[in-house]
């Protein structure tokens, strides 16, 4: 894939001026400089070619976001509304993506449901990182604890996410802020993995021994000298944190044990609708696409995100 | 060898004693009375009474999490509250449809996956490669229960070429039973997919750019035979070792597979149990499943030895 990209990009930008032939009497140009005399379309041309990747997943995630922010905007009704009558009606020019066994129109229900995954998706993510950094440093730089709490986490990564998600919502109310912990907690152990890793290689680098010289102590040594080395992989991973956090999020709906059936959510439409996959597939299916597009997008951002920040 | 096995074997005793205490604790941590939360919202405060005393609620704490190692040990994984079987009985009923799963799931997703990802790399940058990798990325963001029931569209609701739902055992034949369960295991399997092609792609990218590759072709050797003797034999670890930790993708998703599918296996009764607030088949579910997930890399560890010789314990 980068290869084709890579050749395009010489063909761009102005074309390189050969340093032989400078005007006379002129310094030649500083080819480093080369970059600056780039109109802005030029470079967001140059930047989208190096980065597929990225820039779709950009654009797309942009538009659902878009969408889920301004649901009432987008042509869309009210989503509790319930007109039995026009129950289970397939996809008209009223109701573009049918109705279900209440007769609430999917297509409104389904562009509101967009809000309850991506505010999921964004505090499990932020969440998870702020704990499991925090956790993850002082595991990481503190010998004696390192030991004991791996063989903890160990221990903790072995129980499969999605049941231990589920055996804490049996034991809560089902709510948005609940589903949001159940799904942080399996996340926490992952986190921490990641930043001990980092920090076990980056304890014995030169630059903390010389800060150690200087007589800074751990905390300022966390702060300013492991976690600035530590954005590119966590950003990288806050990304795959965000998209299966919206998968099982609408996973837990779908089992009955995640979001709350007054809200419309993703999930919780495809719960609906699974009784009625063979008369009302569109209930089911609507939902499920816009599901896999985020998810999708979310994923393409990740790995648009690792190749550009060079995060192995 | 065989020291070697007995000594990761006893590893394994102090990681699952996590899982257990993390298990036993789950009760504990979650706000509120469990007692009151099994108990339901209709119950009497006798109800509440009697479901303490029987989970252990009304002893000191310490003893609650002695009383309850002290029966993992014995093998004794509690009763249910709804049926007021033995769990380990209840498990062990619902084992075969989750194994059976599983299993054919994890065939399909090997056999297809890896010379997926051995052609994708061999063919690096080619129409085949991308192809392979959009298959993987979108493959790894794809729902599991949408994507069982758009499958039950097609090929149940559609064309009626197989059943919707259901299971049936092995003994009542082989083919009924091949026949329901391969809408499941598809479905299961494409997560599991799209993980190994992609690590099977970038461990054969690091091996083919070996001098003992170009030796291998320059000797005139065909093709296939040095992709997978010579290349896929020497990039099989991180293969193997993707193959054990996906596992776990693949427990999650059985349990939201056998409920589009209504598989009588563990994730249809842990779920059940989930709506039944039926506590201690939800402990003892997570408890034998994770101690398969930690045996199942135990052997990948063992495996180790037998792909690469140079690995010695």
């Amino acid at each position: 894939m980068s290869s084709s990209i890579h050749v395009l990009n010489t063909s761009l930008g102005g074309g390189l001026r050969p340093p032989s032939e400078p005007p006379p009497g002129i310094a030649p140009a500083k080819p480093a400089l080369e970059a600056e005399h780039l109109s802005r379309g030029a470079r967001i041309i140059r930047f989208v070619r190096r980065q597929p990747t990225l820039v779709v997943g950009v654009v797309v995630l942009a538009i659902i976001a878009l969408g889920g922010a301004f649901a009432p905007v987008w042509w869309t009704g009210d989503p509790l509304e319930m007109r039995p009558i026009e129950r289970l009606t397939s996809p008209v020019a009223g109701h573009w993506f049918g109705t279900d066994n209440f007769g609430r129109d999917v297509y409104t229900r389904t562009i509101y449901g967009t809000r309850v995954s991506l505010i999921v998706g964004a505090t499990v993510s932020i969440l998870g990182l702020l704990i499991g950094t925090t956790l993850g440093l002082v595991i990481g730089f503190y010998r004696r604890l390192d030991a004991v709490m791996m063989r903890v986490m160990d221990g903790l990564m072995a129980i499969p996410a999605i049941l231990l998600a589920l055996a804490l919502m049996a034991l809560m109310k089902t709510s948005v802020r609940n589903v949001i912990i159940a799904l942080v907690i399996p996340e926490i152990p992952r986190v921490i993995r990641v930043v001990r890793a980092s920090v076990l290689s980056l304890r014995e680098h030169t630059m903390v021994e010389g800060a150690r010289a200087l007589g800074a102590r751990t905390p300022r040594i966390l702060m300013f000298y492991i976690l600035p080395a530590l954005a590119a992989p966590l950003i990288v991973q806050a990304t795959y944190i965000c998209a299966s956090a919206i998968l099982f999020e609408a996973y837990l709906s779908f089992l009955g044990a995640g979001t709350p059936p007054h809200i419309p959510s993703w999930g919780n439409i495809m719960a609906e609708g699974k009784t009625y996959v063979q008369l009302a597939f569109w209930i089911i299916l609507f939902p499920g696409l816009f599901l896999a597009l985020t998810v999708l997008a979310i994923n393409l951002v990740g790995d648009g995100l690792r190749e550009t920040l060079d995060v192995r | 060898m065989f020291p070697e096995i007995l000594r990761r074997l006893v590893a394994t005793i102090p990681v699952m004693g996590v899982v257990a205490i993390a298990v036993f604790a789950l009760l504990h941590v979650t706000p509120g009375d469990p007692a009151v939360i099994i108990a339901g919202d209709y119950a009497t405060s006798e109800d509440i009474a009697k479901i303490r005393a029987k989970l252990g609620l009304d002893q000191p704490f310490l003893t609650q999490v002695g009383i309850w190692l002290g029966r993992i040990v014995r093998g004794d994984l509690g009763t249910s509250i709804y049926s007021g079987l033995p769990v380990a009985t209840l498990i062990g009923q619902r084992a075969e449809a989750t194994i059976a799963l599983t299993l054919f799931a994890m065939v399909i997703s090997v056999s297809v996956a890896v010379p997926l990802g051995v052609l994708a790399a061999w063919k690096k940058g080619s129409l085949v490669d991308r192809a392979v990798m959009v298959f993987a990325v979108s493959g790894f963001s794809m729902p599991t229960f949408w994507l069982g029931f758009v499958l039950v569209y097609i090929f149940a609701v559609s064309f009626h070429w197989l059943p919707v739902q259901g299971f049936s055992p092995i003994d009542r034949g082989f083919w009924p039973f091949l026949r329901h369960l391969i809408l499941p295991a598809v479905t299961l399997s494409l997560v599991y997919m799209a993980l190994i092609a992609r690590m099977t792609r970038a461990s054969m990218l690091g091996v083919l750019n070996e001098d003992y590759i170009r030796t291998a072709f320059a000797k005139g050797l065909a093709p296939r035979w040095v992709l997978v003797r010579h290349a896929l034999k020497n990039a099989s670890l991180p293969i193997v070792t993707i193959i054990g930790i996906g596992f776990a993708l693949l427990i999650g998703g059985a349990v939201v597979t056998e409920s589009v599918f209504a598989l009588p296996g563990l994730g249809r009764l842990t779920v059940d149990a989930i709506i039944r607030r039926d506590y201690p088949v939800i402990q003892g579910v997570i408890l034998v499943v994770s101690g398969v997930y930690v045996l199942i890399n135990l052997v990948v560890d063992l495996l180790y030895v037998v792909l690469d010789p140079r690995i010695k314990y």
